[in-house]
């Protein structure tokens, strides 16, 4: 972990307010600086601010701080310190909240590849309803880092060679109806 | 048994390219124990840890579709992959516990003419084998001496946070089938300990650094192989494999099965049938030389 100085000098008083308004996040409050998430967490050793802290910094209304560290793209979803919480703060849904937040609000200054994954994920997903593991990886490091494929590609011969990385991709037959329901699902974002 | 088990299935997309030796095996091992597995008709990406972390109610939709196509069919929904597994509860507990969240997922629905109830038993397959089957069952259709140590790895979202009766941290389902298959369970401390899937594309170095000590912890709990129940934690041990001990210097060649090959190796079903020639780290050779050393 690092003790990275905060930057922010007028404190948010409604990011408290807005992070308990999010599913997952009701509890928030009640977290009291125990630490079992960040002695769990298996990525916390790679984090600007381990989760324990993210929550006394989301309490404490650092919401810049907060929306531009690392610690939220490091979550693995693995849903230990959710569990384990003694305040039952369903921590991993927080985090997945501040990803929404942050992607939409564009605090992206550095190099994220995290988001570049998922938006990758998503278009392939709204276009065919199912997700297309080639395509995905190809797109993600051509829009990140183009030398990844070349990094890459005693990994992607090895699996094509082993039969597990298809050519043509499959589609769903109700693609239509799948994006009319994303396109009213939009219009009624939490 | 008098009827016959079906269940509505759920294959997930890691089905149709990375999980393909998981696929074809589940059906194998399913088709041999005479369980019918109905797939899930135009079933949709379940959305994954992806799509939730860019859209709330448009994730939850998406996956939610799928729910709602199942639920006519009254039968429990099983599906092979933790990540499916997760996502699809996930979406089901919202959906219980927040009658906005509902009320937005049906509109959303109300699009494609569609509505959940709410109430689909989504399920992992693993469970289906350990409370629905049973390991009496199992140890009754052994045909094959396994004599192999197995570390049993459950990742994480298998029993993380809805998990079916079975610990969060230290779970037993899939080393009760071992035992009950004749296979030898060693003491593998990390069995749910993350393997980074959800990060090797995005920060390999890390993601490496989280799975380097759980293929050591089985290499060193004496394992001959690693068997497990996600597709994505199948993927990383074993088709990285090869980048672990590039950067850690180490030579690990340690196999990694699925736990539904595991089982049908133990009932004699043919390899070709099980997909093991698609495992990057041949099941063969350090099995039965017992070489599995780093």
């Amino acid at each position: 972990m690092n003790t990275h100085k905060l930057k922010q000098k007028a404190i948010d008083k409604d990011f408290l307010d807005e992070i308990a308004h999010l599913p997952g996040g009701e509890r928030i409050i009640d977290c009291f600086q125990c630490g079992t998430c960040s002695g769990s967490c298996p990525t916390a050793h790679v984090m600007d601010h381990t989760p324990r802290r993210l929550f006394a910094m989301v309490k404490a209304g650092f919401r810049e701080d907060v929306l531009n560290s690392n610690t939220y793209w490091y979550c693995t979803s693995c849903y230990i310190c959710t569990v384990r919480c003694p305040r039952q703060i369903k921590i991993t849904d927080v985090m997945y909240a501040l990803k929404r937040i942050a992607l939409k609000e564009r605090y992206v200054r550095r190099k994220n590849a995290a988001g570049a994954f998922y938006s990758s994920f998503v278009d392939i997903v709204e276009r065919d309803g199912r997700s297309f593991e080639p395509e995905l990886m190809v797109r993600f490091m051509l829009k990140t880092d183009p030398t990844l494929l070349l990094k890459n590609a005693v990994l992607g011969l090895k699996l094509m060679k082993h039969g597990r990385l298809p050519i043509r991709r499959n589609r769903i037959k109700a693609r239509n109806e799948l994006r009319a329901i994303i396109r009213k699902a939009k219009s009624e974002s939490l | 048994m008098a009827t016959k088990q079906s269940y509505i299935y759920y294959p997930g997309c890691s089905a149709e390219a990375t999980g393909k030796p998981y696929e074809i095996s589940a059906r194998a091992v399913c088709e041999h124990l005479d369980i019918e597995l109905k797939e899930l008709a135009d079933w949709n990406c379940c959305g994954a840890t992806a799509y939730l972390s860019v859209e709330d109610i448009a994730s939850m939709a998406v996956a939610a579709r799928n729910l709602a196509i199942a639920e006519s069919t009254g039968l429990d929904l099983i599906t092979p992959c933790s990540a499916c597994y997760i996502t699809l509860s996930k979406v089901d507990h919202y959906f219980e516990d927040y009658p906005d969240i509902r009320t937005k997922i049906n509109n959303a629905l109300s699009a494609a003419g569609l509505e959940y109830k709410g109430g689909v038993n989504v399920r992992h397959l693993l469970y289906v084998f350990s409370e629905d089957i049973g390991m009496e069952r199992l140890s009754g259709m052994v045909r094959a001496d396994l004599s192999l140590r197995v570390a049993p790895y459950y990742g994480c979202q298998v029993v993380r946070p809805f998990t079916e009766r079975d610990s969060p941290d230290v779970p037993f389902a899939m080393d009760e089938i071992i035992s009950a298959l004749g296979g030898d369970v060693v003491d593998y401390p990390l069995k749910t300990k993350c393997c980074s899937g959800a990060l090797i594309g995005i920060d390999e170095k890390t993601a490496l650094g989280l799975a380097k000590p759980l293929i050591e912890c089985a290499v060193r709990s004496g394992a001959d192989c690693i068997v497990t129940c996600c597709p994505l934690c199948q993927l990383n041990l074993d088709a990285y494999q090869y980048k672990i001990n590039k950067v850690y210097g180490t030579n690990y060649h340690i196999p990694v099965l699925f736990f539904t090959q595991l089982i049908g190796l133990a009932f004699g079903i043919d390899e070709g049938r099980l997909g093991l020639n698609m495992n990057i780290v041949p099941y063969r050779p350090a099995a039965r030389a017992k070489g599995a050393s780093g």
